[in-house]
């Protein structure tokens, strides 16, 4: 398995960063933990001509909380996620998502920032991160914005991020009753189906709910039918049902080897009872 | 010193392992040495209208580029099937050429068309993307049974029909009387499906040819390296066989896949004298997975017949067993001797007919993978079992009891003889089945079966209770049935001047761990310590012409030769010791390394005698120095292992996955040497008989396309997968070896694919299902129970 | 294209001007001729290749060597300290947890990691921090062992 020759650059600032990819044109690209374009060269599915490593550019790594928002640099790996302090007490859907991604070797290095730029379809951390309600921050010569993660997924591999944006950050409100369930394909360990609940009770009832849901379909989505049926219930087992038969709503599910389209979207439906259940528990 | 034959005794090998200073194929490296990537097709059937090499060879860097026409104008035929099965009416089997790189037609994705080699591996693949093939896609036939019919895909000319031969074996009148006279019949239909092996460290050889000497050398990943220097000397390359060297080192996993001497190998072995250099290749794990042998691919329908008691009256088969698109080495007597001669197990079937037609289609070639033919056969028959005993509503173990072949031990009373040719050895199936009852705790789990079930869990146990044969013998049996081979196996035990040993095994251990348990059995056998034995394999250079590893053959065959080797020492020791002692060899007896006049304390130890043996100076007259043995074993018969494992599973009612709760395994191998080596193979080979139950199977496209080529996509066992195992043992030893050894390295296998989905079934029983289509995939699992048992 | 890179591995330093394409496992394997650590896919599947990059385990054949430039890297040839087997290394073999050793290296490297991470591992954990490795030998029952063996060790 051997990639196709390419130009190697490392940029010290994230100035250096755009400039590097401006010289480079449109066969440049970023890499940081590089675990979704380095297997993708090795196949010489992907052949930038120029690899430029973000991994080393300050100010891009740590997780730090500040009025009611946990912002995670774009280089913190997986592995870092799932055993932060801050993360575990104040959104532990998020950290249970990261500790179930790929394997431990892979959460070592791989990086929350190249994981929802790459935008994987079978990827966990977009449908947690969508129901979170998480902001995706890019930088660009251009400047910066953030984008929601509702509006930040848009199709296979493909997400609102523009050609020479960085993903610097991800922001996350503190979701103390958050989950997440994964039923993880056997043989890759990427999600078939994973579902991000983030939940908000008071007195017994739903006050909110936010579902996000990866693997399902080409991209992760906001459950939007189902959060409405839950909102406001007392989330009792019935509405859950609905809730679950609803949450593929139509999009058309993915059909492979291991699910197809008809058991994807019951898998759908059970991950969605078992996030609820966890998140209600943490609630 | 001795006691050491059934100790624990740990693993001489494992000293550089752990180190990581193993040391495989890709860790060497030669001096001037190139490297290789064969070229393959994307398609599974096509016609190759022409091949341009132009600018790949044009590329800087490239040594050489060869193509189908240069082996075919150098007359290489390429790698030769070993067994030869003819068809049931005398008609000869089929034998299609295979050539190493393919001129004119692929014949399954991953055919070779052109070997590119290089200054490095870099330059290897980028050339290798420049050649550019004009295909003309043709259609093709991959699955076994639809092969066979008119107007199917042909893999070859000269194969009508796809066909390589129609074989049965039994007696097939007095099977149809008993089904036309059965009280109740089981009928089940499946597809043993299409295994990769999947060893960890993928095949590779460095090839050289020494101009000087005109002498070949091929590092290579095999598990037998005489055989593969055979293979490749003498019916491939046409090489004189005293001008080849074959050297297997560490190898990382072979489980049959490594057995094969494959085309690729010979390839880079013939470019090598072709370029004047020294050729490194090293498959991809994605070449693996279109390159190695697969194992399986047996489509089966089979019927048990039942009197009104409950006894078994007659066992009946009809398979369809792919050999991919070319006869591999053994692949011809997987699906006939080595499935259809087990298919009586270990009942009193009075009655059994066995019917396989081979054929070929457009996969990769399919060949022994751990068990071989016996999973098969185990599969079919313990299936049928578990069915037969729940539609006439018996416990399975009562059944099973009900049908067993009684104790025999194969001494006093004589081997069983059995209604499809096998004489088994020895036996004592229903003390393994109750030792496994009362292991598990039977009637517990029933119980806890019940009370899981009244809670509306899924829960569920299967059986397996399996005899399988191997150490497959003797040479004369399997010649008259068309081996082109003998099955004998080889060892010399050198003991040096200082009364220290060396084993030189035609065994080869990938880890089975020879290095340890050859070791023990001669360490005691002599006296001595284990530091004073050390065991070489692997080199054809230095090691006798033994047949290698593979069927779970190396103690009961090679182990036997060594105890060969161990008797002429001890012989001549004797003559030597007698000579000092002044007494005659009959007064002596061999005890704690030391020859001893009986009833006296005269004595005189092992290494006094061997360095009398090399310095002879008061020597017996006549007799010649050295105390150095080389002895050939070729056994009477198989030797025949047998076992009942008991599996425990849950289903998840949501997902439908499959979780193992308990998982019990008594195996009776005989007399056991090493009880911690022999319990880590039965480990392994359950781990990979429930890969087989649970989640591994090539899946193609019509097209002929794998779609599952990756270990992204080919599910395989981790550690999470498992529950930890309970093993335990039972000893009915081998009348017919020195050692009263076995087998044990694809016991696990053999027996734990059937108890794992006996179980899954039983946990479904609920749902009307009777049978699932392997691997028992959550998604299966679930629509089983979600549209009445139909997928 | 080349690359100049600067590394320890194994406690030396190295400096080697490297073509930037190759990975990380073949320049340790090739380059310095430290074969202890394997290559057993090209899918980031089996990790029989892994090593400790600043003292986590990665999979080196995930990553260009160019990527490990300024790295402390251990492998497998580096667990033995003054001539004394890494804890693991002893379990391995106590328990026999190895069978071919191919993908014996790699699985010492993550559970080094684990152990690193949780000193007491349950089962489970065990079983699960084990996820990245694929052994088809042993059936992990003894691997399993060996690392809690070298867990009761420490």
């Amino acid at each position: 398995m051997i990639a196709y020759k390419f130009d190697y650059k490392v940029a010290n600032s994230i100035e250096e960063a755009f400039s590097m990819l401006s010289s480079a044109g449109d066969a440049g690209s970023f890499i940081s933990g590089g675990h979704s374009l380095v297997p993708a060269m090795k196949l010489r599915l992907a052949e930038p001509e120029t690899l430029i490593d973000i991994s080393k550019i300050p100010g891009m790594s740590g997780v730090a909380i500040e009025d009611g928002f946990i912002t995670i640099g774009g280089l913190v790996t997986h592995a870092e996620v799932a055993s932060s302090y801050i993360i575990k007490e104040s959104c532990p859907g998020l950290a249970e998502c990261a500790g179930v991604i790929g394997d431990a070797q892979v959460r070592n290095k791989g990086t929350i920032g190249g994981n929802v730029a790459h935008a994987d379809p079978g990827s966990d951390y977009p449908g947690a991160l969508i129901a979170f309600g998480a902001t995706i921050c890019l930088s660009s010569s251009e400047g910066s914005r953030e984008i929601a993660a509702e509006n930040f997924f848009t199709g296979l591999f493909d997400t609102a991020k523009e050609q020479g944006e960085i993903v610097t950050a991800v922001k996350v409100p503190v979701a103390s009753s958050s989950a997440y369930a994964k039923f993880p394909n056997p043989a890759s360990r990427y999600a078939v189906v994973g579902v991000g609940v983030a939940l908000n009770m008071e007195n017994s009832t739903c006050q909110s709910i936010i579902i996000g849901v990866t693997g399902a379909a080409d991209h992760a989505y906001r459950a939007k039918e189902s959060e409405s049926i839950l909102n406001g219930s007392e989330l009792e087992e019935n509405n859950i049902e609905k809730a679950a038969s609803a949450v593929s709503e139509s999009k058309e599910m993915m059909n492979d080897l291991v699910a197809s389209a008809d058991y994807r979207t019951h898998l759908c439906g059970v991950m969605l009872k078992r996030a609820i259940a966890k998140a209600k528990y943490r609630s | 010193m001795g006691n050491l034959i059934g100790k624990a005794v740990k693993r001489v090998e494992d000293n550089r392992f752990i180190k990581g200073e193993g040391k495989y194929t890709d860790d060497f490296n030669m001096k001037n040495q190139t490297f290789a990537m064969y070229v393959r097709s994307p398609h599974a059937h096509a016609k190759i209208n022409n091949i341009d090499i132009s600018s790949a060879e044009a590329m800087d860097g490239v040594v050489k580029v060869f193509t189908g026409k240069d082996i075919a104008e150098a007359g290489i035929v390429g790698s030769i099937c070993g067994w030869q099965v003819d068809f049931k009416n005398g008609d000869t089997m089929k034998e299609p050429g295979h050539p190493i790189l393919v001129a004119d037609k692929v014949r399954h994705v991953g055919d070779p068309v052109a070997l590119v080699i290089a200054e490095d591996k870099y330059i290897a693949r980028d050339a290798s993307e420049l050649i550019e093939v004009d295909y003309d896609i043709l259609d093709a036939v991959v699955d076994p049974k639809a092969a066979v019919h008119d107007g199917a895909p042909q893999v070859h000319d000269d194969v009508p029909n796809n066909k390589i031969y129609e074989w049965e074996i039994g007696d097939k009148e007095s099977t149809d009387t008993a089904f036309e006279n059965a009280h109740h019949v089981t009928s089940l239909s499946f597809h043993n499906q299409k295994l990769v092996p999947n060893a960890i460290e993928p095949r590779a050889a460095l090839g050289h040819y020494d101009s000087n000497e005109d002498k070949y050398t091929l590092y290579t990943t095999s598990q037998n390296p005489h055989l593969a220097r055979l293979i490749i000397a003498a019916f491939v390359l046409s090489i004189p066989e005293h001008k080849l060297r074959v050297i297997s080192p560490d190898v990382g996993g072979g489980f049959g896949s490594k057995i094969f001497a494959y085309n690729d190998e010979c390839g880079i072995l013939w470019a090598s004298k072709q370029i004047g250099r020294p050729i490194k290749w090293t498959a991809d794990r994605s070449e693996a997975f279109i390159t190695d042998c697969h194992g399986r691919d047996h489509v089966t329908d089979a019927k048990l017949a039942l009197d009104a008691d409950g006894k078994i009256t007659g066992l009946r088969t009809k398979t369809y067993a792919a050999m991919g698109a070319y006869l591999s080495n053994f692949s011809t007597c997987v699906p006939s001797y080595l499935h259809g001669t087990l298919m009586q197990g270990l009942y009193t079937t009075p009655a059994v007919h066995v019917d396989v037609t081979a054929v070929v289609t457009h996969t990769v070639p399919v060949d022994a993978y751990r068990g071989a033919g016996r999973p098969e056969a185990t599969y079919s028959i313990e299936r049928l079992i578990e069915t037969a005993a729940k539609e006439i509503g018996m416990d399975p173990a009562e059944f099973r009891k009900k049908n067993f072949i009684p104790a025999f031990d194969g001494v006093s009373q004589p081997g069983y003889q059995t209604q499809v040719a096998l004489q088994y050895d020895s036996g004592d199936y229903e003390g393994a089945l109750n030792k496994a009852l009362e292991v598990s705790d039977y009637e517990g789990l029933k119980s806890q079966r019940e009370e899981a079930r009244s809670k509306g869990r899924l829960m569920g146990i299967g059986f397996s209770t399996y005899i399988e044969a191997c150490g497959i013998a003797p040479s004369a049996v399997v010649g008259s049935l068309g081996a082109r081979v003998g099955l004998y196996d080889a060892a010399s035990i050198r003991v040096h001047p200082t009364g220290k040993v060396t084993i030189h095994s035609g065994a080869h251990s990938h880890g089975q761990g020879h290095e340890t348990t050859f070791a023990q059995v001669v360490a005691d056998a002599f006296g001595i310590g284990m530091d004073d034995v050390n065991v070489v394999h692997g080199d054809t250079e230095n090691v006798p012409f033994g047949m290698g590893t593979y069927g779970s053959r190396s103690l009961a065959v090679c182990g036997s030769a060594i105890m060969k080797s161990v008797d002429k020492v001890k012989e001549k020791g004797a003559r030597i010791a007698a000579h000092k002692l002044e007494c005659s060899p009959d007064d002596l007896e061999f005890a704690n390394g030391a020859w001893t006049v009986k009833g006296t304390d005269k004595s005189v130890g092992f290494g006094d005698v061997a360095l009398t043996a090399y310095v002879p100076h008061d020597y017996p007259e006549g007799e010649e120095p050295g105390l150095d043995f080389a002895s050939f074993y070729d056994p009477a018969n198989f030797v025949y292992p047998f076992g009942t494992h008991i599996c425990v599973v849950e289903i998840d009612k949501e997902t439908g996955e499959v979780e193992i709760l308990k998982y019990v395994a008594v195996d009776d191998c005989g007399n056991i040497i090493n009880p911690m080596i022999v319990e880590g193979q039965v480990h392994g080979g359950i781990a990979q008989g429930v890969g087989q139950a649970l989640y591994e199977g090539a899946v193609y496209d019509d097209s002929g396309q794998l779609l599952n080529g990756t270990m992204l996509d080919y599910t395989m066992p981790r550690a999470d997968n498992f529950p930890m195992f309970e093993t335990d043992h039972t000893v009915t030893p081998c009348p017919h070896n020195p050692l009263g050894v076995k087998g044990i390295g694809e016991a696990g296998t053999i027996a734990s694919t059937p108890a794992v989905v006996n179980a899954v079934i039983d946990a479904l029983s609920d749902y009307g299902v009777k049978d699932l289509q392997m691997p028992l995939t959550p998604q299966r699992v679930w629509k089983a129970m979600n549209n009445n048992g139909k997928l | 294209m080349s690359f100049t890179i600067n590394l320890t591995v194994n406690g030396v330093n190295y400096n080697d001007v490297i073509d930037t394409r190759v990975l990380l496992v073949d320049y340790l394997r090739e380059k310095l001729e430290l074969t202890g650590t394997h290559v057993g896919c090209d899918t980031s599947s089996c990790g029989s290749c892994t090593i400790h990059l600043d003292g986590k385990a990665m999979k080196s054949c995930t990553m260009f060597a160019v990527q490990a430039d300024g790295a402390d890297i251990t492998t497998i040839e580096g667990m033995c300290q003054n001539g004394e087997l890494h804890p693991l290394q002893e379990g391995f073999k106590e328990e026999h947890g190895l069978q071919c050793g191919f993908c014996t290296p790699g699985m010492i490297m993550t559970a080094a990691d684990l152990l690193k991470n949780n000193s007491k591992p349950s089962e489970e954990e065990i079983r699960c921090g084990l996820d990245g490795n694929f052994c088809r030998c042993t059936g992990y029952q003894n691997i399993v062992k060996a690392v809690q063996y070298a867990a009761d060790k420490s």
